[in-house]
């Protein structure tokens, strides 16, 4: 699949944003005044640029309200919702933070379980899609989840839990790319079962319907630099998950070492985010004569 | 809604020759053409002209080389364009209701006021059957020629899908496959019709049937590159007489 840089930071800071609000809401960490200030104002700030950075991928970003319509069959209008939903219910418990130094823990409850189910949501626009097979299984939305809780543990210092949770992490890393690399095999779809044409002989392309490219093949059919997909994911997890659980571990209480950390990790997501696009392979590919 | 009819009183859809496919692209053209000067955004093209010319297209022809174990390989020529799935997951993705399934026909349709844009549901048809128009930045995909098939205006032969009404082969048909005394579900029984990538669960509406078998070469000739070679020899006719004459002379 195509990996466009609105989706990969759209997924990626949103679910930071959304972790964020998580720890924010249940208490985990409870700043007040100006500290609140600060604290719910970045975990608004990564969830609405993340949001932002979702629409410059629409044709018609001007429409965008129409997605809140289809929650009851849809996963990215379930998104929308909930995303909505969950920056809403965490208003009055951040304001109350921040003014009257005093949670609503009713409200932040609410909040948290909301920002998670926002995060699921997002992770099961790509896991619901069985023509992508990467993509349709449990690995996903673990990532994106763990992700998200590892990464906000991680800027809040909360070491322990970081800990924790970037070594669930790693584990949900390798997971999605070990058995996500046989998965499209697994799904038994091939040229010969695209084309219906395999109890005949082996199928190939001969000709592709157009000399050019297409919307198809861009957005589709993505074959750029999966040649260095191994050197990458080793990177990606020693940046967003080894390097960081290191350095909280050696410094849990230094600023400098948490602020690296989380750069680090956030690097390391991001490639791991590129990877999650790059490397999954559409089934439609397969009437272009790749698989 | 985007929730899928829990049946549709008929199934109208395609079914595809692939035995008679000549691979000509007359569907892809008439297609186009129709789409594009009728309902909805025209199908644009860009850089239609330069170097890398690119266009918004509902139907497509891929040829295939298919190679059995023991036979020469053979062409295949392929149509796609969409299935109207049963099943169809391009439908239950979208996030705003553009995307429907009707209950009366089957037909998938998008309502080009409503789309965002976002693309989703191009990445969730295994088929490649909805394109994103570079242009008007909405979701494309075949409509079964709604706006013929129910046309009053039209003569009662045009009303069918534009690809139908041009094939100069035969080689599409339209009709319901929900009721099985339908000639397009009579063709499907007879020559066995199947479905693209089943394992996908999509239950596709059209289908395909496959191509004939082929004639088998009897044993070649022993010598064959000696029957490429010009000669004169039992040569007959008037050219025969002259070869024979003028050998005399």
């Amino acid at each position: 699949m195509h990996p466009a840089p609105s989706l990969i930071f759209f997924t990626t800071f949103s679910g930071l944003g959304f972790g964020l609000l998580t720890y924010l809401g249940v208490g985990l960490v409870w700043p007040t005044g100006w500290a609140a200030f600060f604290w719910f104002g970045l975990g608004y700030g990564l969830a609405l640029a993340g949001l932002a950075a979702s629409a410059f991928h629409l044709g018609h970003p001007e429409r965008a309200l129409k997605a809140f319509s289809q929650w009851r069959s849809s996963w990215l209008s379930r998104e929308a919702v909930l995303a909505a939903a969950a920056l809403l219910f965490m208003a009055p418990h951040a304001a109350s933070l921040t003014f009257f130094a005093t949670p609503l823990e009713g409200f932040g409850m609410l909040g948290a379980f909301l920002s998670l189910m926002t995060v699921l949501a997002t992770s099961m626009i790509y896991a619901q899609i069985k023509a992508v097979p990467r993509w349709n299984h449990w690995s996903g939305p673990a990532v994106f989840l763990l992700a998200a809780l590892a990464g906000a543990a991680l800027i809040t210092g909360i070491a322990a839990l970081a800990q924790l949770l970037l070594a669930w992490l790693a584990l949900a890393l390798v997971a999605h790319w070990v058995l996500g690399d046989l998965r499209f095999r697994a799904a038994g779809s091939s040229a010969e079962t695209a084309t219906g044409l395999g109890g005949r002989g082996l199928v190939r392309l001969l000709e592709p319907p157009h000399s050019g490219r297409n919307y198809l093949m861009r957005e589709m059919v993505h074959v750029v630099a999966r040649k260095h997909a191994l050197k990458l994911r080793v990177v990606a997890l020693i940046c967003a998950t080894i390097l960081p659980a290191i350095m909280i571990w050696l410094w849990p209480a230094a600023p400098a070492a948490i602020l690296a950390a989380s750069a680090l990790h956030i690097a390391g997501v991001l490639a791991a985010r590129w990877l999650f696009f790059a490397e999954a392979e559409h089934v439609v590919s397969l009437y272009y004569g790749r698989d | 809604m985007t929730s899928l009819p829990e049946r549709t009183d008929r199934k109208l859809g395609l079914v595809i020759d692939l035995d008679t496919c000549v691979g000509c692209h007359a569907c892809v053209i008439s297609c186009k053409g129709w789409n594009t000067e009728n309902y909805g955004a025209p199908l644009s093209d860009t850089d239609a002209y330069g170097a890398a010319p690119e266009g918004t297209f509902l139907n497509r022809i891929h040829s295939f080389e298919v190679t059995p174990p023991d036979a020469p390989p053979m062409v295949v020529h392929f149509p796609k364009s969409c299935l109207h799935c049963e099943d169809a997951p391009c439908v239950t993705v979208c996030p705003t209701g553009a995307s429907y399934k009707r209950a009366e026909d089957g037909i998938v349709l998008v309502n080009e006021s409503d789309c965002i844009g976002c693309g989703l549901c191009a990445w969730a048809c295994p088929y490649g059957a909805r394109e994103m128009d570079a242009l008007a930045g909405v979701m494309k995909k075949c409509t079964l020629c709604v706006d013929r098939i129910y046309n009053d205006n039209l003569p009662e032969e045009d009303r069918e899908p534009a690809c139908v009404r041009t094939c100069p082969a035969g080689a599409r048909h339209f009709g319901d496959l929900g009721d099985p005394e339908s000639a397009v579900s009579q063709l499907v029984t007879e020559r066995g019709g199947f479905d693209l990538m089943p394992e996908q669960g999509t239950k596709p509406v059209n289908k395909y049937l496959p191509p004939r078998p082929r004639d088998r070469l009897p044993e070649p000739p022993a010598n064959l590159a000696a029957l490429c070679e010009p000669s004169t020899e039992g040569l007959g006719g008037f050219l025969g007489w002259i070869d024979r004459t003028l050998e005399k002379l």
